[in-house]
């Protein structure tokens, strides 16, 4: 699979996915992400961005995803950010489906 | 404060970081052992009885455990436990001092996914190991690393307790985990079981603290510290990991018996939160236990008040406090400012809390000797 961050394609034009070995937590201030892989633990500090990652699988681009979840267009940005950060981090990836 | 500092203060609905001391039972006798041990205590969880924690830790979704001791490759049963834990989705780290790890063993390590393991060594030579460690135990050490290297094992962990003899081999084990291609990790000496009598003599001078705040500081995030070096950040640009202490908020400790402390290194009844064989188990106990509730609320800075460094530094740790007398709202023994050193002259030789459950086995010659190097 390409690295997401080298496709040409703009990021809320793709299909994402919470990556295979990344379990999720919920907790007061958004959740936990753990990677059993990489054993690398990140906080999502924000409950409407852990709605959003949950939503990705299901939706056809991370676009949708924002739209399915209702985000505000004023921060969309800053949630595409996070998200760029978590492909980055190898927490959520490309679906090979598209 | 970051608001995720905060937030984190208040407590997780389960544990990010959970320390599970398998046994009390150990063939070393380290003079600074924080949970005191060496004899098996009859009490000890059964088989059973760890399999049905580790379902109530997979349904809290505690990603992982870090097992301790003791030597928790005695156990008969060690194997069993960690297959259980790895087969349900609950990661494991170990930690040993490497005795039981012969080829054979290392190449099960080696085939076991979500697995990683952590050799305990506290000096770059024999002589400087063997003077905490015990006779013999560098050597130890060493094989089990052999055994795991040549088993492809990938890269385990080298754990090493920082004091004033082997701060001057902060780099020397940097090489010695890269020629393995291990991961080393570094973390603070606590007066914390056996430690609580040696610690004065082995715990770095006050220029040693800055020598390490400034070693970590340029390794980041390539040398692993278990956040235990905050109290350091009142030297300047905070090192990496959570600035708090997360005892009875993100970790704690569960010890052989199945007694749930606030953390590693704090075995005293005062910290003592429950048992996991009350009822409601260990869930309960995370959840609603009055010492751990309490630890959620905000604390007092007390003398550390005035201080500009108390944001950064956040008091440092409440065990260091704890064993060497130290009030728990003043500054860390180790303070970098020079304050918990004057403390400390203030605290009456024998009125610090003794450190509970001595499970040391009878010493069979003098007391512990210190090298000198």
């Amino acid at each position: 699979m390409p690295a997401v961050t080298n496709s040409p394609t703009a990021l809320v034009d793709r299909a994402l996915e919470l990556a295979p070995r990344v379990a999720l937590r919920p907790e007061p201030f958004g959740a936990l992400a753990y990677h059993y892989g990489t054993r690398r633990l990140v906080f999502l500090k924000d409950r409407d961005l852990v709605r959003l990652v949950e939503a990705l699988a299901s939706q056809p681009t991370l676009g949708a995803a924002f739209d399915a979840c209702a985000i505000a267009d004023r921060r969309r940005a800053a949630f595409e950010r996070a998200i760029a950060g978590l492909v980055e981090s190898e927490m959520v990836r490309e679906r090979a489906d598209h | 404060m970051s608001a995720l500092t905060t937030e984190l203060k208040r407590g997780l609905d389960a544990p990010i970081c959970l320390t599970w001391e398998l046994t009390y039972a150990c063939n070393l006798a380290c003079v600074h052992c924080l949970s005191s041990s060496g004899r098996r205590d009859p009490r000890e969880l059964t088989t059973d009885e760890a399999k049905a924690l580790v379902d109530e830790l997979r349904r809290m979704q505690v990603f992982y455990v870090n097992i301790g001791g003791g030597e928790p490759t005695i156990r008969r049963d060690f194997f069993d436990i960690v297959d259980y834990c790895v087969a349900g989705g609950v990661g494991v780290k170990f930690s040993t001092n490497g005795a039981f790890i012969d080829a054979a063993v290392a190449r099960r390590l080696a085939a076991t996914d979500y697995l990683d393991v952590q050799i305990s060594l506290d000096g770059i030579d024999a002589a400087t190991n063997d003077a905490v460690r015990g006779q013999g135990s560098y050597a130890i050490a060493r094989r089990a690393m052999d055994h795991l290297a040549e088993a492809g094992f990938g890269p385990f962990k080298i754990s090493l307790v920082v004091t004033r003899h082997n701060v001057e081999q902060l780099d020397e084990f940097k090489q010695l985990a890269d020629s393995y291609g291990a991961q080393l990790r570094v973390t603070r000496l606590r007066p914390s079981g056996r430690g609580a009598d040696t610690w004065h003599e082995l715990h770095p001078t006050n220029a040693q603290q800055r020598q390490i705040y400034h070693w970590l500081l340029a390794h980041g995030d390539d040398v692993l510290t278990g956040d235990s070096f905050f109290h350091l950040n009142a030297l300047g640009e905070p090192l990496p990991g959570l600035n708090l202490c997360g005892a009875g908020r993100v970790v704690c400790l569960i010890d052989p018996i199945g007694d749930v402390y606030a953390c590693p290194f704090v075995i005293h009844d005062e910290f003592l939160a429950g048992n996991v064989r009350d009822p409601g188990g260990f869930a309960r106990i995370w959840s609603g236990s009055r010492l751990f509730l309490e630890l959620r609320e905000p604390q007092s800075a007390g003398a550390c008040a005035s201080c500009g460094s108390y944001d950064a530094c956040q008091g440092g740790c409440m065990a260091a406090k704890f064993f060497t007398g130290l009030p728990l709202d003043g500054p860390d023994p180790e303070c970098v400012g020079g304050d918990g050193e004057l403390a400390l002259a203030g605290v009456a030789s024998g009125s610090a809390p003794r450190p509970a459950g001595d499970h040391s086995k009878p010493v069979r010659s003098s007391p512990v000797t210190f090298l000198r190097r």
